[in-house]
């Protein structure tokens, strides 16, 4: 079985997603349909609850 | 050796209009150039950006620099990019510097433009300055017992232990009472979905019982731990036998305790109940009367317990809705503060709840409801006046409440705990399924209230954050640690292991005397044995003395 795994969506989720697997040693390919990675939370200031800097 | 010479390269960050607004960065950038060993300067834009990081790389590459000082922002948000830009381009990641001119300068100066331009070139004097005594440093590998430990077998530990030993992880699972299940076994019906909770639990228990990579102990209690990430050796007993084992990383789904409202609103336990003892009325279909008063936050949303316990509105619609499905002439009625029917069932559920005819009145905590032998009088904050509810039985909503093991277990792993006595995460946003403990991870309502989905969703997290260091079979550390810097002048006082707030020193008797010994993957190179060391025998990596020194005179050399 091929080990690579496909991510959908390089916002907060994807993201995470994609480092938790790749650290478990997986191939994670990771597709976002926007020219950056990011999503939402890079278009933001601060994010509750402990409003650090989203990037 | 022959010495190598020094090549610093200094990229100053505009940080867009961050540093750029308040301090003439071209001007820095100027100044830097002129400072000793440096051979290279660049400002940026944003150095963080692909472009700016490039710049970095071309520098090293182009320019044969050996040192490498960033002046921009914080370390803690941005030194690891710059590191791995220095290794990328083949010099050691710990031959860079990093000066903080944002947050510790322009921001907190911004209308003190002159001082602030002055702050600004000490500060990159200084970076210089200890750049030229940078060594560079080997990152540290250490090994990891490929098994993992998870303590609490309630619905979140059965999960947990389950998805782990699913991925082919060993897994020992520890339950103190004599029987596995936790809450589930004593409850009713699961809402939102309407199922029983002890078929749900039951199946969960047989998968963990007959997983082969499990081994489940029941009656437990833990004695001791020592060692941290990859190696955890753990001492706990179990039915009269003791059992040492060794884990790689640690999952805690230890659950949480009911609060009992002993002296609140005439609480006997028979009139006046929990709904932890009502579900238990429900298991057998035994409810009597028509008249039911269910009141809210009993106990929580308090001075003395400011958390809102989460789960307790959707506990009592779903009861609710149970009272009015067995017996449609009962009146329910549920006094509340806020109802907190967060997501899509737990609305469906209200809404359900309403058109069966379970009636809400809002009550306010500065006039709460007074409960009497066969009333419960409230005051109706929209109609604003009182009611009289006759009442056969009133059922208490009541929080879950840390459970009485949490203190051991976090004395016993060295992790923290809330306000509350839950279990902490390593931060709330961005890394809510870690302790701040390496190896130690946490799950269900060990960590805050939660119902069965939540449980699952962080046991399943928790499980897919716990396998990384397994399946990696090794961790990788970070080497700016502490280190002997003149090991024949330790006598093994012993001050250092004291005051080691990750227990990374201990004494050892050598064939030299007395010694400290450095457990490197426990130390996180806080510095305080450097700073104890009255013998001057520890250092820490990246700030010795001879480099903080070098600063000081790069200050005083303005
Ligand atoms: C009245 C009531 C009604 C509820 N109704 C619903 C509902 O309808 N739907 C829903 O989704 N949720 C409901 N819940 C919530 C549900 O009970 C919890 O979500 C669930 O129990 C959380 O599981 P857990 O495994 O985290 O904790 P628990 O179920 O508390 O299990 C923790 C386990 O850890 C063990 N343990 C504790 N300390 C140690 C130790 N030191 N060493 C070893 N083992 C230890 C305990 O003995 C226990 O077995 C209800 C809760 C209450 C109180």
């Amino acid at each position: 079985m091929s080990k690579d795994i496909l991510v959908i969506g390089g916002g907060i989720a994807g993201m995470q997603a994609s480092l938790d697997l790749a650290d478990m040693g997986l191939q994670v390919h990771m597709v976002e349909k926007l020219p950056c990675i990011g999503g939402k939370m890079a278009q933001l200031d601060k994010t509750f609850p402990t409003n650090d800097c989203a990037m | 050796m022959e010495k190598e010479e020094l090549r610093i390269g200094v990229f100053v960050c505009k940080c867009g209009s961050n540093i750029a607004g308040y301090l003439d960065v071209e001007a820095l950038d100027e100044y830097a150039s002129a400072l000793p060993n440096v051979v290279f300067t660049q400002w940026n834009l944003y150095t963080c950006s692909d472009v700016g990081l490039d710049e970095i790389k071309k520098g090293i590459k182009e320019q044969n620099l050996n040192r490498v000082v960033v002046a921009s922002c914080s370390p803690r948000t941005h030194e690891p990019l710059f590191r791995s830009i220095c290794a990328e381009a083949e010099l050691n990641p710990y031959l860079f510097e990093m000066v903080n001119i944002r947050d510790q300068c322009s921001w907190v100066h911004m209308n003190e433009r002159e001082p602030a331009m002055a702050k600004a070139r000490d500060l990159i004097r200084m970076g210089v300055a200890k750049a030229a005594l940078l060594e560079p440093q080997e990152i540290i590998t250490s090994e990891v017992e490929v098994r993992a430990l998870v303590i609490g077998g309630g619905i979140a530990g059965l999960t947990a232990a389950t998805s782990l030993a699913n991925r082919g992880f060993p897994v020992i699972l520890l339950e103190k009472e004599k029987e596995l299940g936790g809450m589930l076994r004593s409850l009713n019906r699961l809402a939102p979905m309407d199922v029983d909770a002890s078929e749900v639990i039951s199946k969960k228990i047989k998968e963990a019982e007959d997983h082969p990579n499990i081994d489940v102990y029941t009656g437990a209690a833990i004695d001791k731990v020592e060692g941290f990430i990859g190696k955890f050796d753990v001492t706990f007993s179990a039915n009269g036998t003791t059992k040492d084992v060794r884990l790689g990383v640690v999952i805690i789904a230890t659950g949480a305790g009911n609060l009992v409202p002993e002296g609140m609103y005439q609480y006997d336990g028979q009139k006046v109940i929990t709904q932890w003892e009502l579900e238990e009325k429900l298991k057998i279909g035994k409810i009597d009367g028509n008249n039911v008063v269910m009141i809210q936050c009993v106990g929580a949303r308090s001075a003395e317990r400011q958390y809102c316990s989460r789960i307790c509105c959707a506990v009592a619609i779903k009861n609710a809705i149970l009272i009015k499905q067995m017996n449609p002439a009962a009146k329910v009625y549920i006094l509340y503060r806020d109802i907190m029917a967060y997501g899509v069932e737990n609305e469906e559920e209200l809404r359900k709840a309403k058109q069966l005819g379970v009636r809400f009145v809002k009550y306010d905590p500065e006039r709460p409801p007074v409960v009497e032998e066969d009333k419960v009088t409230v005051f109706h904050h929209l109609m604003g006046k009182e009611l009289e509810l006759p009442q056969d039985m009133v059922v208490l909503s009541t929080p879950l409440i840390a459970s009485e093991d949490a203190v051991k277990i976090a004395n016993l792993f060295r992790v923290t705990l809330d306000e509350n006595k839950f279990f902490l995460e390593a931060h709330v946003k961005l890394r809510p399924l870690d302790c701040a403990t390496d190896g130690i991870f946490l799950c269900g309502s060990a960590h805050y209230p939660k119902d069965v989905r939540e449980s699952i969703l962080q046991a399943l997290g928790a499980a897919s954050r716990a396998s990384i260091p397994l399946a990696q079979g090794e961790i990788k550390i970070e080497p700016i640690i502490s280190t002997f810097v003149d090991r024949d002048a330790c006598r093994g006082c012993g001050l250092c292991v004291a005051l080691c707030p990750y227990g990374a020193l201990e004494i050892e008797e050598t064939d030299e005397g007395r010694k400290a010994n450095i457990i490197t993957v426990a130390c996180k190179g806080c510095g305080v044995c450097a700073a104890t060391c009255f013998r001057h025998a520890l250092g820490i990596n990246s700030f010795t003395d001879e480099q903080i020194q070098a600063q000081i005179h790069g200050f005083l050399a303005a």
